[in-house]
C-alpha cells in the first residue's frame, strides 16, 4: 500500500516535469540542443558612400515580415544620423539623414533572423498593369518578342518564364538585342521583363532575396521576377536566371519594394554590401525572445534571466543532481563502494577545473603523497582534529608544489587547480588511511579506486554538453530524476555486485531437508 | 561458471535477501529510528540488558573525557585482561582486546605489545570519534574479557568467537558463529576476515563456513573441521536472541552473543543492520524465513513469550 503511494507520487511528479518540459519544448519552442536546427542568421547590409558637403539622405529598403523567417532582432548603426522607418504597404525602408557630412560614410543595418515554418508571400491582388508608352523601333521589337513568347506559353507563369529565357539567351535575335541595350545586369533585365509583361497586362514585380548559406561575407541580393496568377490568386516566383518557377528554401526575402534597394540623394555611386552569417549558440536567445513576446513573466521567473555569472553557476549546480543520480545507480544498483556518500560527485566537480586526465593524476598524486604523510603522522600520535588540520595544510602545500612544478614543466593544467577541493582530499586521505589500517590495504584501495571510477564517470556524464544544456533550459527535467530517485529508493532487488558476492551460494546452496517442501508463505 | 541471470534466479529461489531488500523491507520497515540509540550506543544496550536481567560482560569503566584516560590505568591495575571498545563503534572497528600485560605495556590478544602511549593514543582516537558512526565524539567502554569456551579452541585463531543470531520480531530466524582467523587479527568480524559458520536453528549444530566469498569446511588456520560442532547452551542463546527484541523494540536485529567458559552466554551487542553473509554460511536465504514470521504478523499470531517464539523458530523456521 505504501508502495502504491510511492509509485503514484513518482508518476505525478514525473508527469509534471515532463509536462512542463513538453510545453516549453513544443509550445514555447525552447531548443532541445545548444545548436538546434532552429536556424539563426545574422544578415547585414552595409551602405557606403562619399558624403556630400550638404545634407545627405539615404534610403535603404529593409525586410518586412519575410515569408518563412522571423526577424527577432535588428540594429541600425549610423553615428550622427537621424533615422526613421518608412512603412509602405508591404515594404519597409529605413531613412537616414545627416545635415552635413564629410568623407566616407558607412551605415549598417543588421538583423537576426530565425527560420520559422514555411509561409507564403502576400496574396493581395495587385493593380492591373499599365502598358508603358514606347517609341519605335522599340514598340515593334516588344510586340514581336511578346508574340513569340505567347506562342510557347499557356499561362502567365510560363509566359514570364519563357520571356526570361529569351532575354537571357546567349545570342539574342535582333529585337531582343535592341531591347537589351544598356541593360547589362540581371537586375535591369528583370525590370525589363516586368515592363514587357505589363504590355500584356500581366501584373509583375521584381523582388530581392538573399541566399542564407553558410558564412557568406560577400552575399548578393538576387532579383526574382514575380507574376500574379489571377486564377489561383497568388504570386508565382520566377528565377531571373533560368526562367524556372522557383523560390529556394534558403532564400530570405529582403524586399518586395519596386524602388531601388538603396537610394542616396544626388549620389549615384553609393553602394550597399550584404553579409550573411550563421550564428551557432543563440538558439536559446531566440526562444527567450519569442517567449518574452508571449509572456514576459515566464522569462522573468526563469533561470534565463539571471545575470550571466549566476547562470554559469547554475549550469554547474544543475548538473550535480545528475552526478548524484549516477552515483546512486552505481552504489545502489551496481554496488560500487566509495568513500563518503557524495564525495565522488564533489571530486568530479573538481575535475571540471582541471579536465579529466590532469584531475585524476593530481588527485592520485596528492592523495598518494598525503597518505604517506598521514602514515608518518600516525606514528606521532596526534589527536584527530589536529591531525586532520595537519593533513589539510600538507595537502595545500602539495597542491602548490604540483602547480609550481607543472608550471616549470610547462604543463598548463597544473595551474588550474586553485579550487580543487582541499577539504575533500583531506577527508579522503584520512578515511583511506583509517580504512587501510582497519580493513587492510586491499579494502582501502578498492574503495579508493571505486571512488575514483565513480568520480570519473560522474565527470563524464556531467560534462555532456547537450545534457547540460537540456537541464539548464529545462530544469523541470530534474523532477523526473527526482521521481526516479524515489523509485530507486525502494529498489529491493539484488545489486550487481551481490551476484558476484553470493555466487558461491548460488552454485552450492544447502538443499533444505524434505520438510522444506512445506507450503511457501504467501507474501 | 554461471551467468549473472542464472545466479540471480537461483539466489531468488533460495530466498536470498540482498542489501537493498534488507534495508527497504526490513530495516526501514521494522526498525524505528528513535530506538537506534539503544543499539548504536553499547552502553545503553548494556544498561537495558542488565535491567532486563540478561547476562552481559561486566563493565569495568567508561571513559568520556580525554583526561580520564590517565585514571583508567589506575582503575585497571588489577585486571589482567579486558576489552576496550568505542560505544558507537561499528563492524568491530576500534575494538582493543588486552589479554595481559608485561611491565608497563599491554599485551594484545594477537600477542603484540602495546606501550602505554600507544594505548592512550588509541583511546583518544576513540573519544574523538574516529571509529564511531558519523564521526561524532564518542565514549569508551572497558569491560570484562570473555574467557571463551574451550569447545572453540580448535577452530579459532586467537580472539573471541561470537554467535550472531538474527532476530525478527523476536523470532530467531538464522544463526551463525563467527570464528576469528589470523587474517581477522583475532576479531570476530567477517569484513575483517573472520569465518562465519552457519548453525542449524533446531539443533545448534554447525553446517558450513564462509570465508570472504569462499565456502569452506575447515578453519583456514587450524585445519580443523568447522562442520558438525555442537554449540553449547543453544537454547539459552536462542532465548537471549528472542528477548533482545523486547529489550530494544527493533524488529530486525542481529544479536551478538559470546560463550564464556564459566559465565555461559553473554550478550555482547546488538546490530540494527546485520550483515548478509550469514545467508552464505547457512546455505540459503533469509527471505522465506522472514516471510514466515511476517505471515504470523499478518495473522496477528505473534507470540508474546520469548520461549514460545524460540519454540516456533526451532519447529517451523529451522526447516525452511
Amino acid at each position: 500500500m505504501k508502495k502504491t503511494q510511492l509509485y503514484l507520487l513518482a508518476l505525478v511528479i514525473s508527469l509534471i516535469g515532463l509536462g512542463a518540459f513538453y510545453y516549453k519544448w513544443q509550445v514555447l519552442k525552447f531548443p532541445l540542443q545548444a545548436q538546434q536546427q532552429s536556424e539563426i542568421w545574422e544578415v547585414q547590409a552595409r551602405v557606403e558612400f562619399e558624403a556630400k558637403s550638404g545634407p545627405n539622405k539615404v534610403t535603404l529598403q529593409i525586410p518586412r515580415n519575410p515569408p518563412g523567417y522571423d526577424v527577432i532582432d535588428e540594429k541600425f548603426v549610423a553615428r550622427n544620423y537621424g533615422m526613421n522607418i518608412e512603412l509602405g504597404k508591404r515594404t519597409r525602408a529605413v531613412q537616414w539623414q545627416l545635415r552635413r557630412g564629410r568623407g566616407t560614410q558607412a551605415l549598417y543595418y543588421r538583423a537576426t533572423v530565425y527560420r520559422d515554418q514555411h509561409a507564403d508571400f502576400d496574396d493581395t491582388e495587385p493593380r492591373l498593369a499599365v502598358a508603358a508608352q514606347t517609341v519605335e523601333p522599340y514598340t515593334t521589337a516588344r510586340s514581336a518578342l511578346l508574340e513569340q513568347v505567347r506562342e510557347k506559353s499557356v499561362d502567365s507563369a510560363s509566359f514570364a518564364g519563357e520571356l526570361v529565357r529569351r532575354l537571357n539567351a546567349a545570342n539574342p535575335p535582333g529585337e531582343v538585342a535592341l531591347l537589351l541595350e544598356r541593360k547589362p545586369t540581371p537586375e535591369a533585365r528583370a525590370h525589363l521583363a516586368k515592363d514587357l509583361l505589363a504590355d500584356r497586362r500581366i501584373a509583375a514585380r521584381v523582388i530581392h532575396g538573399l541566399a542564407l548559406v553558410e558564412t557568406n561575407a560577400n552575399a548578393q541580393l538576387m532579383p526574382f521576377l514575380q507574376v500574379w496568377d489571377s486564377e489561383s490568386h497568388r504570386w508565382d516566383t520566377i528565377s531571373t536566371d533560368t526562367g524556372a518557377e522557383t523560390w529556394p528554401e534558403d532564400m530570405f526575402l529582403w524586399s518586395i519594394s519596386q524602388k531601388p534597394i538603396l537610394e542616396v540623394e544626388n549620389n549615384p555611386r553609393a553602394h550597399v554590401e550584404f553579409a550573411v552569417q550563421r550564428t551557432i549558440d543563440d538558439a536559446l536567445a531566440v526562444a527567450k525572445g519569442r517567449l518574452e513576446a508571449k509572456d514576459r513573466n515566464l522569462v522573468a521567473y526563469s533561470l534565463l534571466n539571471l545575470p550571466l555569472q549566476t547562470q554559469d553557476v547554475y549550469r554547474v549546480l544543475l548538473m550535480m543532481p545528475i552526478g548524484a543520480f549516477l552515483l546512486l545507480i552505481l552504489r545502489n544498483i551496481v554496488g560500487i563502494k566509495t568513500f563518503g556518500t557524495f564525495m565522488p560527485v564533489l571530486v568530479a566537480l573538481a575535475f571540471r577545473e582541471t579536465q579529466l586526465l590532469a584531475g585524476v593524476t593530481l588527485f592520485v598524486t596528492v592523495v598518494g603523497l598525503g597518505l604517506l604523510v598521514r602514515f608518518y603522522l600516525e606514528k606521532l600520535r596526534l589527536l584527530l582534529v589536529p591531525r586532520l588540520t595537519a593533513v589539510l595544510i600538507l595537502v595545500v602545500f602539495l597542491m602548490a608544489l604540483v602547480s609550481v612544478v607543472s608550471n616549470r614543466l610547462g604543463i598548463e593544467q597544473g595551474l588550474s587547480i586553485a579550487l580543487f577541493p582541499i577539504v575533500i582530499m583531506t577527508m579522503t586521505i584520512e578515511r583511506m588511511s583509517v580504512a587501510w589500517e582497519e580493513r587492510g590495504a586491499a579494502f582501502a584501495m578498492s574503495e579508493g579506486i571505486g571512488t575514483l571510477i565513480v568520480a570519473v564517470l560522474a565527470f563524464l556524464v556531467m560534462n555532456i554538453r547537450w545534457l547540460a544544456h537540456l537541464i539548464f533550459v529545462f530544469p523541470e527535467l530534474l523532477l523526473v530524476l527526482f521521481a526516479l530517485t524515489l523509485l530507486i529508493g525502494r529498489y529491493s532487488g539484488y545489486r550487481i555486485s551481490e551476484l558476484f558476492r553470493f555466487r558461491a551460494l548460488a552454485e552450492d546452496p544447502i538443499t533444505p531437508a524434505p520438510v522444506a517442501a512445506a507450503p511457501r508463505v504467501a507474501d | 561458471m554461471l551467468n549473472p541471470f542464472t545466479i540471480a534466479k537461483r539466489l531468488h529461489a533460495i530466498g536470498l535477501s540482498g542489501i537493498g531488500q534488507r534495508n527497504a523491507e526490513f530495516v526501514l520497515m521494522y526498525n524505528q529510528r528513535r530506538f537506534y540509540p539503544r543499539v548504536d550506543d553499547k552502553l545503553i544496550t548494556k544498561r537495558l540488558a542488565l535491567a532486563a536481567g540478561l547476562p552481559v560482560p561486566q563493565l569495568y569503566a567508561v571513559v568520556r573525557e580525554e583526561h580520564e584516560i590517565d585514571e583508567l590505568h589506575e582503575k585497571l591495575k588489577n585486571r589482567e585482561g579486558f576489552v576496550v571498545k568505542p560505544a558507537h563503534g561499528s563492524g568491530g572497528d576500534g575494538i582493543l582486546v588486552i589479554s595481559g600485560r608485561r611491565g608497563d605495556r599491554y599485551r594484545r590478544a594477537n600477542g603484540a605489545l602495546l606501550s602505554r602511549e600507544e594505548f592512550d593514543h588509541h583511546l583518544s582516537n576513540m573519544l574523538s570519534g574516529l571509529f564511531s558512526l558519523g564521526g561524532q565524539p564518542d565514549h569508551v567502554l572497558v569491560e570484562y574479557l570473555v574467557q571463551f569456551d574451550p569447545v572453540f579452541d580448535q577452530v579459532s585463531y586467537k580472539g573471541v568467537p561470537d554467535i550472531r543470531i538474527i532476530s525478527f520480531l523476536g523470532y530467531p530466524v538464522m544463526a551463525m558463529i563467527r570464528l576469528p582467523t589470523r587474517l581477522s587479527d583475532g576479531k570476530a568480524n567477517l569484513h575483517q576476515g573472520a569465518i562465519g559458520v552457519g548453525i542449524d536453528l533446531a539443533t545448534g549444530i554447525t553446517r558450513r563456513g564462509v570465508w570472504g566469498r569462499e565456502l569452506i569446511g575447515e578453519h583456514p588456520d587450524t585445519e580443523s573441521s568447522i562442520v558438525g560442532l555442537h554449540i553449547p547452551h543453544w537454547d539459552q542463546l536462542l532465548l537471549i536472541a528472542a528477548q533482545a527484541y523486547d529489550l530494544v523494540e527493533l524488529g530486525y536485529v542481529g544479536v551478538d552473543i559470546v560463550l564464556d567458559k564459566t559465565l555461559g552466554p553473554l550478550l555482547l551487542e546488538l546490530n540494527a543492520r546485520p550483515g548478509l553473509a550469514i545467508q552464505m554460511a547457512n546455505g540459503h536465504g533469509l527471505l522465506h524465513r522472514l516471510r514466515k514470521v511476517q505471515a504470523l504478523e499478518a495473522a496477528g499470531a505473534l507470540a508474546k513469550q520469548p520461549a514460545e517464539r524460540v519454540a516456533f523458530a526451532k519447529r517451523d523456521i529451522a526447516t525452511l
